[in-house]
């Protein structure tokens, strides 16, 4: 067994003529955050929803801890241990927030144990409690960013997704984000965190991945990527 | 006064089947995008089933039984057969695929079965009549009515209650999403086929027990109602579909009863007509269906 949470190697991912990932690499250790960094279109999403099973890998491999899980689908990927919090969060908004729990728990196939987890979710995120037979649809963004990541931990995942989970919130949502990101790590939860808020994101990080044009254009330690002023200038002034 | 309550009782049993039908093409074009026009087929081999069932002398009530069974089937057999594949297509390619579908049953009905109409013959107790307050009513309409009503109420509870009902809420705003939870997509696509099934072979027992016999072509205009019943209350709306289906039924039946003899001709063209001028006012229909909120 490789140590690793997720292992990247040389990952392709094309729209018809367009090559949205490179020869991308990357690593996130296990209880670990990596974050993936760079501008908008560089490929950040591209990349992790190939890792979901959600895009079409083009080449290259994705494993995860330790399982080749290349060209997986989306079902199984989460049946190894996955789950993500997606760009733009789609919670399924004509749902209340509780059965958007409830439909993420039953991949759990144990309905005492999902009903525990959706209860200890909605006492971990007092919002969500609170407004647990409103429509999600009707949350504020940093609710419906709360929701999303709640509904990613139903399936008890070991390795969690974040694309761009601070985007358009409130900085008092944003640091409440980051603080919960610290949180799922200090619990053991590997993270691979997409972030377009270089500086935050390299605060809480343990290694990160700048991409440029789908390709990997810097990789190292956050504090290396944070004093190198000229790939600041570069990629990550967003 | 006899008239009119008749004709209220017929204008909701028949209203009910085109509610039925018409919930079964929303359930399954809001989730994969198919206007499925083999719908009609599907009723008509429930039909079928039940004829069979009937000539190798299985006692009605299996026989309806298994005409319901043999509607869910077929529902299945076309998502696996034809439709699973056509995953994903815009909605013209897959409009073309049940066209054919629609057609290659049509022929296999003609060809199989009979061209004509074959009898499908209840025993007569079923098909009486009772009076209340002096007026006579038929058994057949208001058992039709309790049925659907039942059948209407019992897919309300699986939509709002069952985690399979909110899998097809939420496949309907977001299929991608569900799959990413780990919820195997292939399966909330197969039951809501096999739930529009079940409704047309309801619809197919309501309707040959009124009719009393089964034919090739019996789907197509119960299922062109109810296409336009699904417009009327708003493409892709659950509830619209519903409302839109007892809408038409109510209409036809009254211009059926109460239009002069003259006007019979017509009948289609003012129900019709009545909603064109209801769409003018509402294009979305009369219960939009929600759009999916994503910020
Ligand atoms: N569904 C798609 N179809 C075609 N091109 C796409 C699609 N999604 C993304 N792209 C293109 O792929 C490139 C990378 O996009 P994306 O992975 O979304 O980048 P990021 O998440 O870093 O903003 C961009 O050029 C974008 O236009
Ligand atoms: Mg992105």
């Amino acid at each position: 067994m490789s140590g690793n949470a997720l292992e990247v190697r040389q990952l392709e991912v094309r729209y018809g003529p367009v090559r949205a990932a490179i020869k991308i690499d990357l690593d996130v250790a296990p209880g670990s955050v990596t974050t993936l960094l760079g501008a908008n279109g560089a490929g950040k999403t591209s990349t992790v929803m190939a890792v979901a099973g959600a895009r079409r890998i083009a080449g290259g491999s994705v494993s995860i801890f330790g399982k080749d899980m290349t060209g997986a689908s989306a079902e199984d990927i989460v049946r190894a241990g996955v789950a993500i919090a997606p760009e733009g969060r789609r919670i399924f908004g004509s749902l209340s927030v509780e059965e958007n729990l409830r439909l993420a728990g039953s991949v759990l196939e144990d309905a005492q144990l999902a009903g525990e987890k959706s209860a200890a979710m909605m006492q971990r995120f007092p919002v969500l409690g609170e407004r647990r037979r409103q429509l999600a649809g009707l949350l504020s963004g940093g609710e419906q960013q709360m929701l999303a990541v709640a509904r990613a931990l139903m399936s008890q995942p070991r390795l969690l997704l974040m694309d761009e989970p601070s985007l358009g919130l409130a900085p008092q949502m944003v640091d409440q984000i980051f603080a919960i990101i610290e949180e799922l790590r200090q619990e053991g939860i590997s993270i691979l965190l997409v972030e377009q808020n270089a500086a935050l994101a390299l605060d809480v990080a343990d290694h990160a991945v700048v991409l440029a044009n789908g390709e990997v254009a810097a990789a190292g330690a956050p504090a290396d990527l944070k004093n190198d002023s000229l790939l600041h200038a570069a990629y990550l002034a967003a | 006064m006899e008239l009119f309550i008749q004709q209220t009782v017929n204008a909701i049993s028949l209203g009910g089947v085109y509610a039925m039908l018409a919930l079964g093409l929303a359930i399954v074009f809001s989730i994969v995008r198919l206007i499925n026009f083999a719908h009609g087929e599907i009723m008509t081999f429930g039909a079928y089933g039940i004829f069979l069932a009937l000539a190798f002398g299985l006692p009605p009530a299996a026989a309806l039984l298994f005409g319901l069974a043999a509607a869910v089937v077929m529902a299945l057999a076309m998502e696996r057969t034809a439709f699973r594949a056509m995953r994903g297509a815009d909605v013209v390619s897959l409009l073309i695929t049940s066209f054919a579908v629609s057609e290659i049953l049509k022929v296999l009905f003609q060809n199989g079965i009979s061209p004509r109409p074959v009898p499908i013959t209840f025993p007569p107790a079923w098909s009486g009549a009772y009076e209340v307050g002096g007026i006579t009513i038929g058994v057949v309409p208001t058992v039709s009515i309790m049925v659907t009503f039942t059948a209407l109420m019992g897919l309300s509870f699986i939509l709002r209650r069952t985690v399979a009902g909110m899998a097809m809420r939420a496949a309907a705003e977001d299929i991608e999403m569900l799959r990413l939870l780990g919820i195997r997509a292939n399966r909330v696509v197969a039951v809501s086929f096999a739930l529009s099934g079940l409704l047309a072979g309801i619809a197919a027992v309501i309707w040959t027990a009124q009719r009393g016999s089964v034919d090739p072509l019996m789907g197509f205009f119960p299922v062109l109602k109810a296409f336009i019943a699904t417009v009327l209350g708003g493409l892709g709306s659950l509830g619209g579909a519903v409302l839109g289906g007892f809408v038409v039924g109510m209409l036809e039946v009254l211009a059926q009863a109460f239009l002069p003899d003259s006007l019979a001709p017509y009948r289609d063209a003012i129900v019709l007509a009545a909603v064109i001028a209801a769409l003018l006012m509402r294009p979305d229909g009369l219960l939009p269906a929600a759009s999916a909120h994503r910020s």
